[in-house]
């Protein structure tokens, strides 16, 4: 790890963070969506962070992106900055309170974008310094076909940046998209020895994922509602603040996800 | 041919080679008059016959608008907010800057990276992040630095209308009202601006001197910059 780079700064805090990560078409909303309800209903606190979503940001990169008026250097900074106000409203104040954090897309899906864009690729770790490192991070690998024919099944009508217009690949939308698309799956290759992603194989029926993925995280579960109470300010676990919810307590196994052997972070997929 | 430099990395597909303008800036922090100065100096520098242009903070056709309403509610991160300049700083260094030093342009700058570093530690960035993060951007030809104390700038902001909300680093209070936080706020940009001029080399004025003699100060050199490299060119150019 380079110094003043991503990952070089260890926060603890009593939450958990989970990411997923993919290209568009690879199924990783799907699955996130199916882990919330499961985690809810089991009484976990449970936050969600997706990609391009602060309020305030918003509206500066579509009008960028509306009028083509991104480069590969304010695409880049505008996505960091979009993050970094949800890293400090949401992200870590959630994990603060000891809620399990969520996160459609995190620090990686800029590493690939940015990079297949011309940015700089230490230069864009750098960037997102700030970053907590998530607790893990699944990276839904799929084969190129495969993503493409769910996405240009459903969604004919792809936007300039997502299809890579902007880096001038081809003056066809489709076709900008199908090379956009896989020089960004190579560089996600790249990124899971890098960053020790946890690789899924997203060809697997969508049920058989979603056991993979709550067996792959119900070890950092177990240990959550302890963790909580004992890292707690004192004030605050003499009398729980709302933002630390009775679920915090620690909690038998629950039958969806019968207690296994903890997994290896990379066994969890089976892709590779 | 003088030197066409990057602080870091540099910003993709950009070639140095083609920018044949300067890159002047001028810096200091609010209210020290700094865009007296700037408009001064343009049109001395017209009357010689360069063509000029000028760009300032937050004057972004990108995200000028969504950094004034994010001011409008303070509901933006301290961190967010330092990157939500530095994307308004990256869209005119590539929309703005690189076009007019390539067309030949004088570029004037009223506050460059620097203020933005100042202003980013003050509100606790980490001072080598977010150099990093400005890394892309080009060495200028030459920095003035005008300087004053925050005590010196009073009378000035009192006479331009009070005090205002973020010149007073109200977003982080720095003390019980709008006067203490301001001479708290503007005494630690200060300080990092210092800081700064040591390191990259400013060229320091001080701010308390009357305006015409810092203007004179500064076209001067600048014409003595801008005659330098054109003759080092007229000369490189001859058989």
């Amino acid at each position: 790890m380079t110094p003043g780079s991503y990952g070089s700064i260890h926060a603890s805090y009593p939450g958990r963070l989970f990411v997923v990560e993919g290209i568009d078409g690879s199924g990783k909303s799907t699955q996130l969506t199916l882990l919330a309800q499961w985690l809810r209903g089991e009484g976990y606190p449970v936050v969600f962070s997706e990609w391009n979503s602060s309020p305030i940001v918003r509206a500066t990169t579509s009008r960028g992106k509306r009028k083509a008026m991104l480069t590969p250097l304010t695409f880049s900074l505008i996505h960091a900055t979009d993050f970094s106000d949800r890293v400090e409203r949401e992200i870590v104040p959630s994990l603060k309170a000891g809620a399990i954090v969520l996160a459609d897309r995190y620090v990686y899906t800029a590493f690939a974008r940015d990079v297949v864009r011309g940015v700089d690729a230490r230069w864009v770790r750098a960037l997102y310094r700030f970053a907590p490192v998530p607790t893990m991070a699944f990276y839904f690998r799929t084969p190129l076909e495969v993503a493409l024919r769910r996405i240009l099944s459903g969604r004919p009508k792809l936007k300039y940046y997502e299809a890579g217009m902007d880096i001038g690949l081809s003056a066809d939308l489709q076709e900008s998209y199908r090379l956009f698309q896989a020089k960004i799956l190579a560089e996600y290759d790249e990124l899971v020895s890098e960053f020790g992603l946890t690789v899924m194989d997203a060809t697997r029926k969508v049920e058989m994922q979603q056991k993979i993925l709550r067996r792959a995280i119900q070890p950092h579960l177990d240990s959550l509602g302890t963790s909580v109470t004992n890292r707690m300010p004192a004030r605050e676990s003499a009398a729980p603040a709302p933002s630390a919810p009775p679920a915090a307590a620690p909690r038998p196994a629950s039958s969806a996800s019968p207690a296994t052997a903890p997994l290896g972070r990379r066994a969890a997929g089976d892709a590779s | 041919m003088r030197q066409v430099e990057s602080y870091g990395v540099g910003i993709p597909r950009l070639d140095p080679s083609d920018l044949t303008g300067w890159l002047i800036v001028i810096e200091g922090t609010d209210g020290v008059g700094r865009t007296t100065v700037v408009n001064r100096l343009r049109t001395h520098l017209e009357k010689l016959g360069y063509a000029v242009a000028e760009t300032g903070l937050s004057r972004s056709d990108l995200a000028s608008r969504g950094i004034r309403r994010a001011k409008q509610g303070n509901t933006l991160g301290s961190n967010a907010f330092n990157l939500f300049y530095a994307t308004d700083f990256a869209d005119r260094f590539e929309r703005q800057i690189l076009p007019a030093l390539r067309s030949g342009f004088v570029m004037l700058i009223d506050r460059y990276i620097y203020s933005l570093i100042a202003r980013g530690i003050v509100r606790g960035a980490d001072s080598e992040w977010i150099r990093e993060v400005y890394s892309f951007s080009l060495k200028p030809d030459a920095v003035f630095y005008l300087r004053i104390e925050a005590e010196e700038l009073v009378p000035r902001i009192l006479q331009r209308g009070g005090f205002d909300y973020w010149e007073s680093g109200m977003d982080i209070p720095m003390g019980e009202d709008l006067y203490e936080s301001f001479i708290r706020y503007q005494r630690r940009v200060i300080e990092e601006l210092d800081g700064l001029s040591r390191d990259y080399g400013f060229d320091t004025i001080d701010a308390t001197q009357d305006i015409d003699e810092i203007t004179d100060y500064v076209a001067e050199r600048v014409s003595a910059l801008l005659q330098s490299s054109t003759a080092a060119e007229n000369s490189a150019s001859r058989p």
